[in-house]
Order: C-alpha cells, then sequence, then structure tokens
C-alpha cells in the first residue's frame, strides 16, 4: 500500500548529479525528429479506395514518373508527431500571453464549432449564389456589426490579414486621389516613426515616398512637425489609434482635419482597435479608411501565425472604390457582385475568391455572444488591465510615458541601467517563469521597449501572479550581480536560445536526405 | 459575460490601485465628444452559446453544402476528403491559440511543422526552397510577379490566356498601383499560346497555370527556355495541389518560381477561404522571397531547434524598403496541410492522386455520351472543360435545383467575355461517387 | 596603413592606389548591428553620387544601407563577404572592407572625420 499519500518523498541520499536520460527526452519534455526521419516504406497514413476499374489514363506525357521523396508513416505516428510538437509551443490557452500588439485575447470554442458547420465549411465559392444565402447573409451581418460599431458607412471584406488590409484601404485612398486627377501629384504619404512596419511597407509597395513623423514627448504624433509636413503632394498619413505606444492620439480630430484640409486622407491602423471598440467611433475622429484585424479584437485565432482577416471601414468618399467581390441586397435575396457595375468604381480584385468566410463566422460568432454591451465591457477590461499592470509596476520598472495607457503598458529599459541585463535577457527570463514575454523593442520611439498587452481575458489573480513575476525579475536584475542568470536564461525550455546568427548565415531551410555514403576506392575502381 | 472573468468587486479594487474613480478616467485622452455614452446603438446584446448557435445555425442552414449534392466543382478550390485526425490536431490550443513564432524557445512545435512544411512544399513543386506561406495562391501570384520585378529589375508581366480569372484580375489591380505592367491575353484554351510574341527587353515574367484553368496540362519547357533567353522569369501557378502526385512538377520543366494554391490538401472549401498560398522557388533568388521562413539552427546547448530567418528582407524590420508588406499568413491553414500530407506520405499522395484521375476520366468518358457536349481539353489531371450547347451559367442553374454542383460555368469566372458563356469547367475528385457521376450525366442530358 | 577618414553614417573611407578608395564600415557600426549575416554589395561600374546608397548590411535582427561617402564608380567588390559576412565583425577595417570606389575628386576625402574627431563623435552618441 502506498503510505505517500501524494507527497513526495524526501530524498535522504544527498544531492543528486543532474539527470541524463538516456533517450533524451525529459518527462513530458519529449524530443521529436523530423516527420522526414520517421518514414518507412510500406506504411501509410489513409487508406485510399482503389480507383474504379479501367478508368482511363488522361495524363498523356505528363505522369510523374520520379519519387517525390515524402515519408510514408501510420496514423498513430502522425497523430503522436504533432502531438509531441504541439507540447513545444506557448498558446493563450496555456497562459498568460503578455505580447503588445498582438491581442492574445481567449479564443472560444464555440467559434470553431460555427465554423466547422457544414453550411458555412463545406460550401464552394463559386457555387449559384441561390445556394449560398446563408453564407451571404452571414457577410452582411458581419458587415452590419462593423459599421455600426465604427460609425462607418461602408465595409471592404475580402482583404485577408491587417496588412492587406492596410493595401486594400491605402489602394482606395489612390483611386480616389487618381479620380480627382492627383494622381501624378500626391505621392508623399506621412507616417509616425512608432508605426508597424507593415505601414511604411505598404504605402512603398504602392509606390509612394514614405515621410515619418516624429513622436513627442509624450509618445504622441509631433503636431508641429506633422503640421510642417502638409502639403499639395500629401496623399495620406498612416496613423494607428490608439498608437503603438498604448496611448491615445489626443490630437486625432485636430490631424484628421488638417489632413482633409490638406486634400489627403487619414487611414487609421485598426490594430488596437480592441482598446476602443464600443466606447469610440472611428467615424467621429476623422477616419477615411481603417482596418479591423478580426484575429485581434474579435479573437479569431491567430493559429501561429494565421489565417488572419482584415476588413477595412470606408467612409462616403472612398467607398465606391471598394474592391471586388462584394455583398449588395437584391430584388431576389442577397447577390455578390464580383464585377464592374453601374455608379460603382470598384479598384479591381485583391484576392482569390470571397474573403476568409471561416474567420467571418469565428468573428461574428464572438460578436453576437458578446453583444454591443460585451465587446465595450471587453474594451473597458482590456484598458483597466493595462492600466492596472501599469500602475503595479511603475515603481519597479519604468513606464516610458505617463498612465492613463489604453490596452497596453509600454516600459522602457531605463530600470536595467547598469544591472547587465538587456530587454532581451530580461524578456527571457520571463519565459522561465511561465509566461510569453512581452513585445520587445517595438516600437521603435522607446529605448529597450517592452510592450505589455494583457488583454480582457486575464483575471485580478492571473494580473497579480503576473505582476510578482515581474517584480521579482526586476528586484533580481537590479541586485547588480545576476547578470549571468539572466544572459542564460531561458533554461526550462524545449530549446534554450538559438543561434540566429548561424541560421541567417547558412540558411537551411529545408531537409534534405543524407547524402548516400561516398564509395571507397576499392569499390569505385 | 462568459469570457471575462473580472467581478464587480475585481474591477473597484483595480481603479483603486490604479488611483481612479471610474473606467471613465481611463479614457480621459479620447476627445469628449467622440465618447460614446453607452453600447452603440442597433446592435443586439449579450447572448448565451445555445442562442448563438441557434442564429449562426439557422444561417448555415441556408446554404446548401457540396456535400449534400453531387459536386463538381473546381477552379482553384477542391472538395477533398480530410483524415479526422487533422483537425484534431489542428484544434490542439498549444497550435490554433500560438501567436507566429517570434520566441522559438517556445514555438519549437509551430518552427518545426514550418519547416516540415516548406520541405513539403519544395518536394511537391520540385524546386529547392519554400515560404512558410502566403495567403492563397491568387496573392502568392502577385507576390511572385513582385519577386521577379525585383529580380530582374524589369516591369512587366504576360499573363496566360488559361491563367484562373481571380489571379489574374488580383495581379492586374496590383500592377494598377504598384507600377507594372501587365500584359494579360485573352481567355484561351491553350494557355501558351501568345505569349512567346509578347516577351521583349522589359519583360521580367510570364506567368502560366498548370494544369491551367481549362484543367490543360502543357509541357512548359520550351517557354521556360524562352523565358531564359528573354531574360525572364517562369512563374508557374498551381490550383490543385493534389495533381502533384501524379504529374510531373514544375521544377522539372523550368520553372523559376512556383505559387499554388494548397486548399486542397488539409483544409475545406470554407466559400473561398481562408486558403494556405504555397510559394517555391530556386534558391539563388531566395534574398528576394517575400513572407516568412523557418531555417534549422542550434541552441545554447547544441540542439537542432528551428527558428525564423532572413528576417531582414520582413517588413518588421526593413519598413518600406521590405520584399513584400504581409506580416500574418496562413500558418494554421499550413499545419493541417503539413499533418494530412504527413498522413499521405509518398504512397498515399500517389494513391490519392490516381483516383482523382480516375474519377475525372470516368466523369468525362461519361458526359462525352451526352447529346451536344463536347470536351474540350485533351491531357489532364481532376478537371476538364467542356463545350454545351446553351448557356452554362443557365444549365449550372437548373442542375442546381436537381441536386448535381455541374461544375463552374465560363460567364462565372469571365462575366465580360461572351465566347466564354458556353463553357463548364468540371472537377472529380475522390469524393465524388460513380452514382454522382451517373446522376451529372442524366441530369445534363434532361436540361440540354 | 594608410589613413582612414569617417561619415556619420559610421563609413570609412582609405586612399587605395591613385584615385582609388577602398570603404566599409566603421567597428563602432559592426559592434551596433551585431553578427553580420549578409552583405549586399554593387555591381561594378555602377556609378554612385556622394552619399548615395551603396551597399546593405544585415545582421539578424537588422538592416542598414551604407552610403557611399564620395562620389565615383565602382571599380572592384568585397566578394569574400558573400562567403562570410563575419569578416565584417572580425576586422571591419581591414579584410571587412565593402568595395572600391574610383574618384576623379579627391579633394571629398578631406572633408571627411579623421580617426580623432570621429572618435569624439562617437563618444558624443553615449
Amino acid at each position: 500500500m502506498d503510505k505517500s499519500q501524494g507527497r513526495v518523498a524526501r530524498d535522504t541520499a544527498g544531492e543528486l548529479p543532474p539527470v541524463v536520460t538516456h533517450s533524451g527526452h525529459r518527462g513530458l519534455q519529449l524530443e521529436e525528429k523530423l516527420i522526414f526521419e520517421q518514414g518507412v516504406p510500406g506504411r501509410i497514413g489513409v487508406d485510399v479506395p482503389n480507383p474504379p476499374q479501367g478508368a482511363a489514363d488522361k495524363l498523356g506525357a505528363f505522369a510523374r514518373k520520379e519519387p517525390i521523396g515524402l515519408p510514408d508513416l501510420s496514423e498513430p505516428q502522425v497523430v503522436r508527431h504533432f502531438t509531441r510538437l504541439s507540447q513545444k509551443n506557448y498558446g493563450i490557452d496555456s497562459g498568460l500571453f503578455s505580447l503588445g500588439s498582438c491581442t492574445m485575447k481567449h479564443n472560444p470554442r464555440l467559434n470553431e464549432k460555427m465554423a466547422r458547420l457544414p453550411g458555412f465549411a463545406d460550401i464552394h465559392p463559386l457555387q449559384p449564389v441561390k445556394t449560398v444565402q446563408g453564407a451571404l447573409e452571414l457577410i452582411d451581418e458581419l458587415a452590419r456589426w462593423l459599421k455600426t460599431l465604427t460609425g462607418m458607412p461602408a465595409v471592404a471584406m475580402s482583404p485577408a490579414a491587417g496588412a492587406h488590409g492596410e493595401l486594400c484601404g491605402m489602394v482606395a485612398i489612390w483611386a480616389a486621389i487618381k479620380a480627382k486627377g492627383e494622381g501624378e501629384t500626391r505621392r508623399r504619404v506621412l507616417v509616425p516613426e512608432s508605426a508597424h512596419g507593415t505601414n511604411p511597407a505598404t504605402a512603398a509597395m504602392l509606390g509612394f515616398t514614405v515621410d515619418p513623423i516624429p513622436a513627442d514627448a509624450r509618445g504622441r504624433v509631433d503636431l508641429a512637425a506633422f503640421e510642417a509636413k502638409l502639403g499639395p503632394d500629401v496623399a495620406a498619413i498612416m496613423l494607428t489609434n490608439p498608437n503603438t505606444c498604448g496611448l491615445f492620439e489626443t490630437d486625432i480630430k485636430r490631424i484628421a482635419d488638417l489632413v482633409h484640409k490638406a486634400g489627403g486622407y487619414f487611414y487609421c491602423d485598426g490594430a488596437n482597435y480592441n482598446a476602443i471598440a464600443g466606447r469610440v467611433r472611428p467615424a467621429d475622429l476623422g477616419v477615411d479608411a481603417m482596418h479591423i484585424n478580426l484575429h485581434k479584437t474579435f479573437s479569431t485565432p491567430h493559429g501561429g501565425g494565421g489565417p488572419g482577416s482584415g476588413p477595412v471601414v470606408l467612409s462616403a468618399a472612398l467607398a465606391p472604390f471598394a474592391p471586388l467581390p462584394y455583398v449588395v441586397h437584391g430584388k431576389d435575396g442577397f447577390r455578390l457582385v464580383e464585377t464592374k457595375e453601374a455608379g460603382a468604381a470598384p479598384f479591381g480584385r485583391l484576392k482569390g475568391f470571397n474573403g476568409q468566410m471561416g474567420m467571418f463566422v469565428r468573428a461574428l460568432a464572438y460578436m453576437l455572444s458578446h453583444g454591443a454591451d460585451g465587446i465595450r465591457r471587453a474594451s473597458e477590461d482590456a484598458v483597466l488591465n493595462a492600466n492596472y499592470v501599469h500602475a503595479r509596476l511603475k515603481d519597479v520598472m519604468t513606464p516610458a510615458f505617463e498612465g492613463p495607457c489604453m490596452h497596453e503598458a509600454l516600459f522602457d529599459d531605463r530600470f536595467l541601467k547598469d544591472t547587465g541585463v538587456s530587454t532581451l535577457d530580461f524578456a527571457k527570463a520571463l519565459i522561465d517563469e511561465g509566461y510569453h514575454p512581452m513585445t520587445m523593442y517595438f516600437p521603435l520611439v522607446v529605448h529597450g521597449a517592452m510592450l505589455i498587452e494583457p488583454t480582457e481575458s486575464e483575471s485580478k489573480d492571473s494580473l497579480d501572479a503576473f505582476i510578482a513575476s515581474l517584480r521579482h525579475l526586476a528586484a533580481l536584475a537590479k541586485q547588480g550581480n545576476q547578470a549571468a542568470h539572466f544572459h542564460a536564461a531561458p533554461r526550462l525550455t524545449p530549446r534554450r536560445r538559438l543561434d540566429e546568427t548561424r541560421a541567417a548565415r547558412q540558411p537551411i531551410l529545408r531537409w534534405k536526405p543524407a547524402a548516400p555514403p561516398a564509395p571507397t576506392a576499392q569499390a569505385a575502381e | 459575460m462568459r469570457y471575462l472573468p473580472h467581478t464587480e468587486a475585481d474591477r473597484e479594487a483595480m481603479l483603486a490601485a490604479i488611483g481612479a474613480k471610474s473606467v471613465d478616467e481611463l479614457f480621459v485622452d479620447v476627445p469628449a465628444e467622440a465618447r460614446l455614452a453607452g453600447p452603440v446603438a442597433g446592435l443586439s446584446t449579450t447572448k448565451s452559446e445555445l442562442e448563438v448557435e441557434r442564429i449562426l445555425g439557422a444561417m448555415a442552414a441556408k446554404n446548401r453544402p457540396a456535400g449534400a449534392m453531387a459536386s463538381f466543382m473546381g477552379s482553384g478550390a477542391y472538395r477533398h476528403h480530410v483524415p479526422a485526425s487533422v483537425d484534431y490536431i489542428v484544434q490542439r490550443g498549444e497550435f490554433l491559440t500560438s501567436y507566429t513564432p517570434y520566441q522559438p524557445e517556445i514555438a519549437q512545435g509551430t518552427l518545426q511543422y514550418l519547416f516540415e512544411f516548406q520541405t513539403q512544399v519544395a518536394l511537391l513543386t520540385g524546386m529547392e526552397v519554400a515560404n512558410a506561406s502566403m495567403y492563397d495562391a491568387a496573392t502568392a501570384a502577385v507576390e511572385a510577379v513582385q519577386m521577379a520585378n525585383r529580380v530582374t529589375r524589369r516591369g512587366k508581366a504576360i499573363l496566360s490566356g488559361a491563367l484562373h480569372p481571380h489571379y489574374r484580375e488580383t495581379i492586374e489591380t496590383h500592377g494598377r498601383f504598384s507600377g507594372f505592367d501587365v500584359a494579360a491575353l485573352p481567355a484561351n484554351l491553350d494557355g501558351l499560346a501568345g505569349i512567346e510574341a509578347l516577351l521583349d527587353a522589359k519583360t521580367s515574367c510570364v506567368v502560366v497555370q498548370y494544369p491551367n484553368v481549362f484543367g490543360r496540362l502543357q509541357d512548359l519547357r520550351g517557354l521556360a527556355a524562352a523565358c531564359q533567353k528573354a531574360g525572364a522569369l517562369l512563374i508557374v501557378a498551381i490550383p490543385e495541389i493534389v495533381s502533384m502526385g501524379a504529374v510531373v512538377p514544375p521544377g522539372d520543366m523550368g520553372a523559376d518560381i512556383v505559387v499554388a494554391e494548397g486548399q486542397s490538401i488539409g483544409n475545406a472549401l470554407n466559400f473561398g477561404g481562408p486558403y494556405v498560398g504555397l510559394f517555391a522557388a530556386k534558391e539563388k533568388y531566395l534574398r528576394q522571397m517575400p513572407g516568412r521562413l523557418c531555417g534549422e539552427t542550434v541552441d545554447a546547448d547544441g540542439k537542432r531547434g528551428f527558428v525564423l530567418t532572413l528576417s531582414t528582407r520582413e517588413q518588421h524590420i526593413r519598413r518600406e524598403k521590405a520584399t513584400s508588406n504581409i506580416c500574418t499568413n496562413s500558418g494554421l491553414c499550413a499545419l493541417a496541410f503539413t499533418v494530412h500530407l504527413s498522413l499521405l506520405g509518398e504512397t498515399g499522395l500517389k494513391r490519392l492522386a490516381a483516383l482523382n484521375h480516375a474519377m475525372a476520366t470516368s466523369l468525362e468518358a461519361k458526359l462525352a455520351r451526352v447529346k451536344g457536349v463536347k470536351v474540350l481539353t485533351d491531357a489532364y489531371f481532376n478537371e476538364f472543360a467542356l463545350e454545351l450547347p446553351r448557356d452554362a451559367a443557365e444549365v449550372v442553374d437548373k442542375l442546381a435545383d436537381k441536386g448535381v454542383l455541374a461544375g463552374v460555368p465560363g460567364g462565372r469566372l469571365w462575366p465580360d467575355d461572351p465566347s466564354m458563356a458556353r463553357t463548364l469547367i468540371v472537377a472529380a475528385t475522390e469524393t465524388n461517387t460513380l452514382a454522382d457521376i451517373d446522376l451529372f450525366a442524366a441530369k445534363l442530358a434532361e436540361v440540354l | 596603413m594608410a589613413e582612414l577618414r569617417f561619415t556619420k553614417d559610421h563609413e570609412w573611407i582609405r586612399v587605395g592606389d591613385g584615385d582609388v578608395y577602398e570603404i566599409g564600415i566603421s567597428d563602432y557600426a559592426q559592434g551596433q548591428l551585431g553578427d553580420v549575416v549578409f552583405v549586399e554589395l554593387p555591381e561594378i561600374g555602377k556609378k554612385i553620387a556622394k552619399g548615395g546608397q551603396a551597399a546593405v548590411v544585415e545582421s539578424v535582427k537588422a538592416a542598414s544601407d551604407v552610403y557611399s561617402p564620395v562620389a565615383g564608380e565602382v571599380v572592384a567588390i568585397n566578394d569574400a563577404l558573400t562567403g562570410d559576412p563575419g569578416l565584417v565583425n572580425k576586422e571591419p577595417t581591414g579584410a571587412g572592407w565593402f568595395f572600391k570606389l574610383k574618384t576623379g575628386d579627391t579633394a571629398q576625402f578631406a572633408e571627411l572625420m579623421d580617426q580623432g574627431a570621429y572618435d569624439a563623435y562617437v563618444k558624443g552618441l553615449g
């Protein structure tokens, strides 16, 4: 009979040496080879039915004769392989994910269930529209929610992600400029230095000159510098609001008015819309176009880097240029407009088919669940949580700016001065504490930036535990003799710090079979 | 609200710690006239799971799923059977709720499958390197054209007349606004016709599709040689990646860049998205590739591990000089692809491709016997084109009422080209049965 | 070794044979970048204006343009950097040179900072 009652037996033999296992596994941390290193010819993971007898061969001269090089495995091997891989990952389901600007909030499984209904998942994008009226209704209803929440009159639904939405909005702006006959002259776009990298990249893709605007001491757009840059060649300003410092741009209405007066447009990067959804309508701020990351604000899962979805709300001035396809109400139900119709001037198509339907279903499920009241409450809680982190850490870490902040709290690395610990080291130590670290070294306008976005999903208890870990690490760093501890972090993870220099200098971007052993001199003879 | 953990007592305690009387004080930086006093009007309020399921279930019920009919639709989106274990893996929270793997120590799961994905894509397409995914085939095709523009320092793309119109239109949109020229050939069953005559010293690339939008397989080697001679890159777009289990890959025919729609492996039809764009190229163009790349390295203990690499091409570092603005891509769809293809393996993919081909040729044999139907495609994989004696869109509309999704009519893909109105593009996969085929042939005969 | 002159963008330049100059990035610059993983060099024969973009140097986390301190025509590039970009870290002002430029206007050289002025400039950057 086990009398330990679950207690850990005290080791009475004194210190034991570090555990070295024969297998290389460390308990639940299981080493896993590449799928290509596990294949055995003769195994199979999918039983494919036999083809019908006597079917003709019409491949002509195109039949593939060389082996592809894929490994053959059974189903249990494959399931175990990917299960083991999953266990090397940190997700929101694992714990607090403080990655600023990325809005890692809870992903309800209801949304997954809804997206998998055959009525949504198993419909072909080119089915006759009379067989997909419910899908068009869903797109229309999601569009109505987005328009109502933002106060904007139109929305382009097809962009596949935030950056794709930026492209959509900026193309709409350029189309409007061209329609006014100013396509040749308005070629400059103002972008604050604190902007996401996608903003200048998008403007440059469209051939615009990117003109950076500095931030002022309050972390906002330097209004004087902005005014000085306005002119008849300015096409637009691309401004994130709340900005990437987690601050609301207090002069936003004046900025909108001034850029409009100069004949340009206001593109708002809506990556941080989750701070204000349901409390502030971008239309009331003078916005002409704004993308909404459904995978941030409306909780469609990030999935390790996508898929996303980035609908763009548009002002009346830009609405006629919205891309194809789009949904309209017809006399026999909903219609999907896939080609230019009278009265519209669509700038063209941005991707194949009809937009990220699977993401639309998830986002609408999230919106319906919350309702207008819940969305407002979620924004408030997100802002409350960030301010709580800001308030509880300001004595041990150094906030980059005065509060209140919006949905994320920004710290710089002044509190690490002379400790030998960098922002990177500090963040890596947080990994050993069991948290996904904050965004580091962004925004660029703050030295050694640490951007923490707790989101509304975290309870007070969860935040208190997180704050306690950060306070502990800050105190440890300030002891001044702990640099080695931080440099070595993380030490408790499936892998420790990885050699990125080696990866970049000699890129190995795919598995290749080991070269067959060179024939010996004798064999070659 | 079930997703929001705070009690009123929590909120009060937190506000006290902050030193604010109410949450309104935290929004003090918002201009007063832009602050809404209460929830946005005109929208519903918090609903239970049960209520949401009812509402969305009712919407879903208004659609007729392809699986509930005999479906022969393709044209860049194909209905395949996805093994149950694929969705199980995809829904594991460590994958579903993770972020882009910027912290490699706690994202080796994502990074390793991306490395496996890149390897699979390179092997399937016959290319040297592949990236960690794009949004879909159409946007991948645009990225390929822009990459060719950078590599060649030229700015004219020639588009085959047998390129999917959505790919063509997406490239044309970007051409108009990014400032490169597009010479698009009119719809033509012969995807190679007219291309070489347009090749000149300004041409950065030629974009062809394989199998082409009419399902046709054509030898690209002659075109590859002509492109090389003209200093232009050959871009090949694959709409149906399962075809690579049966046919010679574009990499073996001289392609410089291959883009593909990866939806067919692991991913549902989803009314057109999310899908997964595949992107592969010759290694010498690596530095000009768009999107994320995952590479092998070692950790501080010398153990093999994986990281995102060559990031200086990307927008978060290079900003306005980046090779692309892409950030979020199709990570989870790429996972579904990788799991499904791992299950299939070499043997399973070849068998699956053979079955698809056999179903398609069985379909062709039946449809060819329907009076008035002319088969247009000679060599093909699982898709081919027909010419009908009347408007194909009307035929498809009528057949939908008889339980058959009869393919994609020319009028849907080329609404502005009346010469395509009687063309019908049909596809067959392993999800079709011989009974489906008989039903299609019988009903088609009825409506013609 | 011939005298080095520097720009505010941390390029160095050294007199080579006659009117040919050798150009690279300073020790301070390589230190700021960290491990260099890739260098994109100009084409031989390219004419570059003073201050014009001539090359790109990349570390794992950053990419920087390298500007030409003087106007001229590229006559040689350091191919060794393609295979071993770490030379920029190891010997920034030696084997880690980037390219050689032929210029007609040798007076440009004298306008640039000498070692003492550059050291003071770097010190001022904190």
